[in-house]
């Protein structure tokens, strides 16, 4: 019953997609403003028709009806009820389902904001994005449908994977990466209508950022929860291996990024339109080979429990996207003409350019190191991999100098300066960056990698904090209301300029978080008898003994390890392998102590016929300033992106004419 | 903000040599560290027959041996350190391991070692990844092991181990 009614939810939303999407390109070539006003309606049933098909869906996986295929796959009686709730993504069928609701909403929201805006190009963007709710659509109504009846449905299930039950994480990464990858389809849909209309006026361009914005922080935070997510629950002490799956996450997120910059330039100079474009259609392609990367199991991974045959359904999909984008470009993109051009090699816009180059530059690092193999195994029939080093080796000079350039750029001015100026803004950042490597030198850190990263770093640290508060001490300086008030500008009228360098300063704590995580990681393997102690680093590590819990869908063996420095006893942790019931294979947990300076990390290999402790234990210094980073990152731009209330509009614009963002930066 | 380009200087030959010079230079740079870089750090996935057949370039490349854990080589310290054969069912080679086995590494269970071979005819390792799969049995007498098949198993929960 509830297999047909899903399925039948799915087509209509298919239909709406496909109709709409038809009227919305009648819309555009024939401006007709009642076919756009019905693309409109077309996209609410569309997301309304989405959203109902999984809500369908949880009903379906909370009540165990397991004529549900889906729900046959994946459910289970003797599952937490969170974990029946989040099983709507943890398998393929369902994450595809997922992902249309997610596109539904995505969909929706722009519609709904851009209602009174650019109408001369909605007709496409709209268009666009319908086109790929049809994909979407399709998709999940034939080669990944979840719907389907099962005739003699059996009484229970195999549940989820249990990899994905293990930790809280798993609830949020994989919502947050499809919140990034599916937004990217409104920013993508809004390229393309830039080159259809043949112009990317502030309107549009205004849309453009917002949409790309929200989407890349969500793609931000996504990324990093699965690298936390990996830390936590996998216990081979890191959070990132350079897995094909991993990569096909970064590789959106770099042009993205880039992208998110370059619009800057264009709306400052009228630079790089035709850049950012291709970069923004570059993003929506990676995005869309990411997935297909990521769900038809060409790859052998930890993501591969999602394998299927959708593969060339998506290869298709992506192949067209490829054309399509390509012909679009080389057609219009001579009518996105630039405004000028770049008048200086020491102003800020070449190092916008310098910056976006390391970004491409990295991406096809990246991209090469990832689909190489399966190059070499469909022409030569030799398994490969490329190995991490051939990241690390890559990554790390581009990482560096993208830093550096991260303190270099704001630091110049737009446009043109004298010598004497470029080197006034650029000599004195140099002092924090010297101090904070040669504390490390101090320290006993011989990595010149580390200290280049750690240099570049400080000179980006001193350079951001300064053009952060760089309005306040303007107004002050003018004598122009008090202190309050000139703090107060930084969350209203310069809101966004605030909240990006709120931003860089996110980057900077996880750059340093990244280079001295991966150069001072100490690991130690042993075999502990109960009683016995080890070394680690400053710690004793003491095996205390080990229990066996019964929980109701699982049994744990848990080894109790003390910590302790000095003498003293810090806690106890508790690395332990969880045996599920509807599995055969034990999945372990570490146990991670977490400290500002640094984490203890343990992770229990086996126990012996002797009942002694296999242990594998890391010293990881500063990862958590990783996901502090992060969220000062996604902070960032959440108050870059939020749209300024009238209110403060008005009383900034009273209070400051000079101070607003074209003056201060 | 600029206007259009008729109102600006030209560009000075120096500045666009400067630039394209150095565009070209940084382009070439990338391109040959990229594939230099992508030549010197490929992982191979082998069997004991495999290895023996590359053995010339065996010694200091990063493989992945896959194969099965042959009966009665298992020699652990008790500690940390641990030797044991790797076997196809045609060829052996001798595994050194620095580490704790996994709970599940036992005789005839499918593994994949990471490391490389030595000048002294051992392969060494620091990493071990165990099949979870019930399929990888000690095959027939006579019959080879599947090591295509076991890669794609083990590997599938690598980061798990």
């Amino acid at each position: 019953m509830i297999a047909y009614l899903g399925q039948t939810l799915v087509l209509l939303a298919l239909l709406s997609a496909a109709a709409g999407s038809v009227l919305a390109f009648t819309a555009g070539v024939r401006h007709s403003e009642d076919a756009l006003r019905w693309t409109r309606r077309l996209v609410y049933a569309f997301a309304a028709l989405m959203i109902g098909a999984n809500l369908l869906m949880e009903f379906a996986l909370l009540t165990h009806d397991f004529s549900v295929s889906y729900v046959a796959q994946v459910g289970s009686r003797a599952t937490p009820t969170w974990v029946t709730i989040v099983s709507l993504w943890s398998s393929l069928e369902g994450s595809i389902l997922f992902w249309g609701a997610v596109l539904g909403l995505y969909l929706a929201a722009a519609t709904w904001w851009s209602r009174n805006r650019h109408p001369e190009v909605m007709p496409w963007a709209l268009g666009t994005m319908l086109a790929c709710a049809v994909f979407f659509s399709f998709l999940i109504a034939g080669p990944a449908n979840p719907f389907h009846h099962v005739a003699n449905p059996l009484a229970d299930g195999p549940g989820a994977n249990p990899l994905l039950q293990n930790h809280l994480l798993m609830v949020i990464h994989p919502p947050t990466l499809y919140l990034g990858y599916v937004g990217m389809t409104v920013p993508f849909a809004f390229a393309v209508a830039a080159l259809m209309g043949g112009r990317l006026g502030p309107d549009l361009l205004k849309s453009l950022r917002l949409w790309l914005l929200v989407p890349w922080a969500f793609l931000t935070m996504g990324i990093v929860l699965g690298g936390w997510w990996a830390y936590e629950v996998l216990g081979w002490g890191g959070y990132w291996a350079w897995d094909p799956v991993e990569n096909a996450s970064l590789l959106p997120w770099l042009t993205a990024t880039a992208a998110v910059h370059s619009i800057l330039v264009v709306e400052r100079k009228g630079l790089l339109k035709g850049w950012t474009v291709t970069l923004v259609l570059s993003t929506f392609l990676l995005t869309i080979l990411g997935t297909f990367m990521t769900r038809s199991g060409v790859f052998n991974s930890v993501h591969s429990f999602t394998q299927s045959d959708i593969g060339p359904t998506f290869l298709g999909f992506l192949a067209f996207g490829l054309i399509f984008s390509v012909l679009l470009l080389a057609a219009r993109m001579s009518l996105l003409e630039s405004d000028g051009r770049i008048e200086d090699v020491k102003s800020r816009e070449t190092f916008f350019l310098v910056q976006n180059l390391i970004f491409v530059a990295l991406t096809f690092t990246v991209l090469i190191g990832t689909v190489f193999p399966l190059i070499v195994e469909a022409v030569k029939g030799v398994q490969i991999s490329v190995g991490e080093p051939y990241f690390n080796r890559m990554a790390l000079p581009l990482g560096v100098a993208l830093l550096f350039v991260m303190g270099v750029g704001p630091a110049l001015p737009w446009g043109k300066a004298t010598k004497a100026e470029a080197l006034r803004a650029l000599v004195p950042p140099a002092a924090s960056g010297l101090v904070l490597a040669l504390v490390a030198f101090v320290f006993g850190v011989r990595s010149t990698w580390l200290l280049l990263t750690l240099f570049a770093g400080g000179y980006t640290l001193q350079v951001t904090i300064k053009e952060m508060f760089l309005p306040v001490q303007r107004r002050l300086a003018s004598g122009r209301g008090s202190a309050g008030q000139a703090f107060g500008s930084l969350l209203g009228a310069g809101r966004r300029r605030f909240g990006a360098y709120v931003a860089h300063l996110g980057v900077v704590m996880v750059f340093i978080a990244i280079g001295v995580s991966s150069t001072q990681k100490v690991t130690h393997e042993t075999t502990l008898p109960e009683g016995a102690s080890t070394q680690l680093g400053a710690y004793t590590l003491t095996y205390l003994g080990s229990e066996e819990r019964v929980e109701p869908h699982r049994r744990a063996t848990v080894a109790k390890v003390a910590l302790s420095k000095g003498g003293e006893r810090i806690t106890v942790l508790e690395p332990r392998m969880n045996h599920y019931f509807t599995r055969r294979e034990p999945i372990g947990t570490p146990a991670v102590h977490t400290t500002l300076l640094g984490d203890v990390y343990l992770s229990m290999m086996s126990i012996d016929d002797q009942g002694r402790l296999g242990l594998r234990a890391f010293l990881e210094p500063m990862v958590v300033w990783l996901w502090i980073g992060t969220a000062v990152i996604v902070l960032g731009a959440a108050l870059a992106m939020w749209p300024r209330g009238s209110t403060s509009r008005v009383t900034a614009r009273a209070a400051a004419p000079a101070t607003t963002e074209e003056a201060a930066t | 903000m600029s206007t259009a380009d008729a109102s600006l200087p030209p560009i000075s030959r120096n500045t666009r040599l400067f630039a394209i010079g150095a565009l070209a230079v940084a382009a070439t740079a990338f391109a040959v560290i990229t594939f230099g870089g992508l030549g010197e750090n490929l992982v191979y996935y082998w069997n004991p027959t495999d290895l023996k057949a590359n053995a010339s370039k065996a010694v200091g490349a990063t493989i992945r041996l896959g194969g099965l854990v042959a009966p009665g080589t298992i020699d652990f310290d008790g500690t940390n350190r641990l030797a044991f054969s790797v076997t196809d069912g045609k060829e052996q080679v001798l595994v050194k391991a620095t580490g704790v086995p996994p709970a599940m590494f036992r005789e005839n269970i499918g593994v994949v070692v990471e490391g490389t071979m030595t000048t002294e005819g051992h392969f060494t390792s620091s990493r071990l990844m165990v099949s979870h799969d019930n399929e990888y049995r000690v095959p027939e007498d006579g019959k080879p092991v599947d090591t295509e098949a076991l890669f794609k198993s083990v590997l599938a929960a690598e980061e798990n181990q």
